[in-house]
């Protein structure tokens, strides 16, 4: 479990961090959502105990970063951004080192060894140079490193960067296998990096974080207005200017004509849902309704909008 | 203790993967073989004299060339975020890359034993226990050295920078020495108890006196404890 209460963060005159709460529960997944500078590096930085916080407190399984930090270093995985590695060593000597610093020898780091290469899908490269495996393969040797000693806690700065779309699943999938044990705590700038593979998001902006919740939490309290999307056949000049006083609650934003239908956009607000009386008002003006689709405000608008405060008075 | 040995037991593997360890011994051999044989045989002296003069110059610019490496390539690549959340302690990470470039040092001093095996076959009369002063002496120089370098190597990310700093600490522990003629009488004493050169000269004479002994653990301590400083410093930036 972590729990992080009141943390701040200053890099001298910048408040890097400005007095967070939150908690995560064993066997959740949390996403960490930011733009790049807002703080979501630095309070994982301040969680493994890299950097010293400037206030506040983290504890992780009930330690205390300030007076445990070896102790839950012990206890939880990381792998920082960028996912730092040795070119000049190969994945075994990687993996060895990594295990070694960590007291696993012997029979027990065969076994972790094994473990890790399957979990990650490593079989193939184990005797190869870090520095001649792709970059796929480089996140996994990095996320082979963190979890070696199989811990309860994975902390994961921007584990998908820069990875190929097919890579992004594939360690999407293994995040996702992980989360059924164990804790995780990954972040991104890129929500749909993310929003596949969570529990809960939380999204950290200027330093603060300010939303947390799982998909469905976040955009309920962020309701916009649904766009629908209509094609219709038959439609003709009345029938059209009347339809935004026969159906409450409708807004017609535009109305294209195309070669033999035409296309409606409206908007209507979250609380209500005006498409029965559409399809009725359809019928009664002969309308042929070829197409009704309705798109809702989803997480990217909350994010967009979360994160564009701010932004013109800085 | 445990972790000290992994890190120096990669560190030395970091050494032989990169040509860096070859390099380093090949060179550091050809230089001190070179100017021992171009001496020894003029000499017609049965000891190691010439060795020994020569190996604490060579010194100046190969020990600091080893350890620039070992914390700024570390910074420089980001695995330093990997090492500091690890369990491990920032004074048995700094030992263990201390170790390895003593290691690599001591290494480079075992190949000068071509040398004495040279004055062996050749010398007659031969000064066995100022012989072994002499190599401890520079193993004492080598390791002092190899202390300056690691601190120099943490202070910054950049290895060429990490590189001109230990030379010139170095330096500056090497000519000490030189400049005492030049110091006012009151000074002389301190900047005399300072130099490098008063201390080895002391032990490569075959006189081990533990005050010499102290000198180099001393520095080579506040230099460590230098190291652990600046690395702990960056935590809290």
């Amino acid at each position: 479990m972590i729990k992080v209460q009141d943390l701040s963060k200053n890099y001298g005159d910048v408040q890097a961090v400005k007095s967070i709460n939150f908690e995560i529960d064993d066997g959740e997944i949390v996403g960490f959502l930011g733009e790049n500078g807002a703080g979501k590096t630095t309070t994982l930085k301040m969680l493994t105990g890299y950097l010293v916080p400037t206030k506040g407190n983290v504890e992780i399984n009930d330690l205390n970063i300030n007076d445990s930090a070896l102790e839950i270093q012990k206890q939880i995985g990381y792998l920082p951004e960028l996912n730092p590695l040795y070119p000049e060593m190969s994945v075994y000597e990687y993996l060895e080192f990594i295990a070694r610093v960590r007291n696993i020898t012997g029979k027990s780091f065969r076994e972790a060894l094994a473990r890790v290469v399957e979990r990650c899908g490593l079989q193939g490269v184990v005797h190869k140079l870090v520095s001649s495996c792709s970059k796929g393969y480089k996140q996994r040797i990095g996320l082979a490193g963190s979890m070696i000693h199989d811990p309860k806690i994975l902390i994961l700065d921007e584990p998908v960067t820069g990875l190929d779309p097919n890579q992004i699943v594939e360690i999407r999938e293994l995040i996702k296998s992980l989360g059924r044990e164990k804790l995780v705590l990954m972040s991104s700038h890129i929500l749909q990096e993310i929003q596949a593979t969570v529990d809960r998001i939380m999204i950290i902006h200027q330093g603060e974080i300010v939303a947390n919740g799982t998909n469905e939490e976040l955009m309920s309290s962020f309701k916009g207005n649904t766009i629908l999307n209509l094609e219709v056949r038959n439609a003709n000049e009345n029938t059209l200017k009347d339809l935004s006083i026969a159906v409450a609650n409708i807004n017609v934003v535009e109305v294209n004509e195309k070669k033999d239908h035409h296309v409606i956009q409206l908007e209507y607000s979250q609380e209500t849902d005006p498409r029965e009386d559409l399809f009725n008002y359809a019928v009664n003006s002969d309308w042929v309704i070829l197409k009704m689709t309705p798109t809702t405000t989803d997480l990217e608008d909350v994010f967009r909008k979360l994160t564009m405060e701010g932004k013109a008075d800085a | 203790m445990h972790n000290t040995r992994s890190i120096f037991q990669r560190e030395i593997r970091g050494f032989f993967n990169s040509p860096m360890a070859y390099i380093f011994l090949v060179i550091f051999s050809i230089f001190n073989g070179y100017f021992f044989t171009s001496t020894f045989f003029l000499y017609n002296q049965s000891d190691l004299r010439s060795l020994f003069s020569i190996v604490p110059m060579v010194y100046l610019i190969f020990v600091p060339a080893i350890s620039m490496g070992l914390i700024a390539r570390e910074n420089n690549i980001g695995t330093m975020e990997t090492i500091a959340t690890l369990p491990l302690k920032t004074h048995e990470f700094i030992l263990g890359k201390y170790f390895a470039a003593v290691a690599l040092i001591l290494l480079g001093l075992l190949a000068t034993i071509i040398h004495f095996i040279t004055l062996v076959k050749f010398g007659t009369a031969i000064d066995y226990g100022a012989l072994f002063t002499g190599y401890i002496g520079l193993a004492l120089v080598g390791s002092m050295y190899a202390s300056i370098g690691t601190f120099a190597s943490s202070i910054t990310d950049n290895q060429v920078i990490a590189f001109i700093i230990g030379v010139f600490i170095v330096l500056v522990f090497f000519l000490m020495g030189f400049f005492l003629p030049l110091v006012p009488a009151n000074l002389a004493g301190i900047i005399q108890y300072i130099s490098v050169d008063y201390h080895y000269s002391n032990i490569s004479r075959g006189v081990i006196d533990s005050r010499n002994i102290i000198y180099f653990l001393s520095v080579i301590g506040f230099f460590l404890a230098m190291t652990v400083q600046s690395l702990e410093s960056r935590r809290w930036k």
